[in-house]
């Protein structure tokens, strides 16, 4: 066996494990850039956007919007109670586009940042949110012009019709 | 001619669609008095008392009607995530009250978190008298 073989093997090695790395870098980053697809529902529209910008179902998976609907009486400490028909109507709208039943790269690599056991009920806790803004100091978010990270349309303009990609990213002063 | 005309202008008046907002404060006025019969009408004073006053929120966090809706409400105010919301004073917003089934929305999810309990009708009725006129 030829003494320099190894070399020449892990060499090639590292290289093609390194061009299938950007590749699958490079196609998630096109899958990301994706928009949700649209949605609408008059009560979630009107409801859902009184105190808060409109969050798009597709950011959190079924049990984290039950869980949500389920507790309006006390929702991030203010009571946002809807009469029955509503709540449920509203539920089954935004269950039925939640991430888990999204076919979209973005909801896919949501749902699977959150452990199985897990329904959180804000999006910017879950891991995808957390490692996709990691350059973001928390100072940032304090800007009188952002006021916390749940206001991703401070940034994202698009994002109440669910467009989140990178290059439309504006941060304000 | 001139007493045609004068007479004209009174009916006009007469004629003239009450401000939404009093349809609501009627609604209000009935259920005062079937709540309490000595019902003696509805007070801006008291109501501005009631939007101004300090309290506590289920979340135990320090807060009051002005917190949101601004303390001057010919000003629009903000919620807790941001959201402007338009001013409660119907002078600078003419939608106000106009709506009934929104307003007891609010009434019954904001009552219930800095009261603890339901407004009475007397105490709408006397919070949008008061915002009805603010000026």
């Amino acid at each position: 066996m030829k003494k320099w073989l190894p070399y020449l093997l892990f060499a090639s090695t590292v290289l093609s494990v390194t061009a299938l790395l950007a590749t699958s870098a490079n196609g998630q980053e096109h899958e990301s850039q994706e928009p949700f697809p649209k949605v609408e529902n008059a009560a979630w529209h009107s409801e859902c956007s009184g105190c808060h910008m409109l969050y798009h179902p597709a950011l959190l998976p079924t049990r984290s919007w039950k869980k949500i609907m389920g507790g309006l009486d006390q929702h991030f400490g203010e009571n946002a109670s809807l009469d029955a028909a509503q709540r449920e109507e509203i539920t089954r709208f935004l269950t039925s586009h939640a991430a888990d039943r999204q076919l979209n790269a973005r909801s896919r690599r949501i749902v699977q940042s959150i452990p199985p056991d897990d329904a959180p009920l804000r999006f910017s806790s879950t891991l995808y949110f957390i490692a996709h803004h990691d350059e973001i100091p928390n100072t940032l978010y304090q800007r009188k012009s952002i006021g916390s990270a749940s206001h991703c349309a401070a940034c994202h303009h698009g994002a109440e019709q669910g467009e989140f990609s990178e290059s439309t990213v504006r941060i304000p002063r | 001619m001139r007493n045609v005309f004068a007479s004209c202008l009174c009916l006009a008046a007469l004629n003239a669609p009450a401000a939404p907002f009093q349809e609501l404060l009627g609604q209000y006025e009935t259920q005062a008095r079937q709540e309490n019969p000595a019902f003696n009408g509805f007070s801006a004073a008291r109501g501005k008392r009631f939007y101004e006053e300090k309290r506590v929120a289920s979340s135990g966090r320090q807060s009051g009607c002005f917190d949101c809706h601004s303390p001057n409400p010919a000003q629009p105010g903000k919620t807790h995530a941001n959201k402007i919301i338009d001013p409660m004073a119907v002078s600078a917003n003419s939608k106000r009250f106009t709506d009934l089934q929104k307003t007891e929305k609010w009434f019954r999810r904001n009552c219930a978190d800095l009261i603890g309990r339901a407004c009475t009708a007397q105490e709408k009725g006397d919070f949008i008298e008061f915002l009805a006129h603010y000026k």
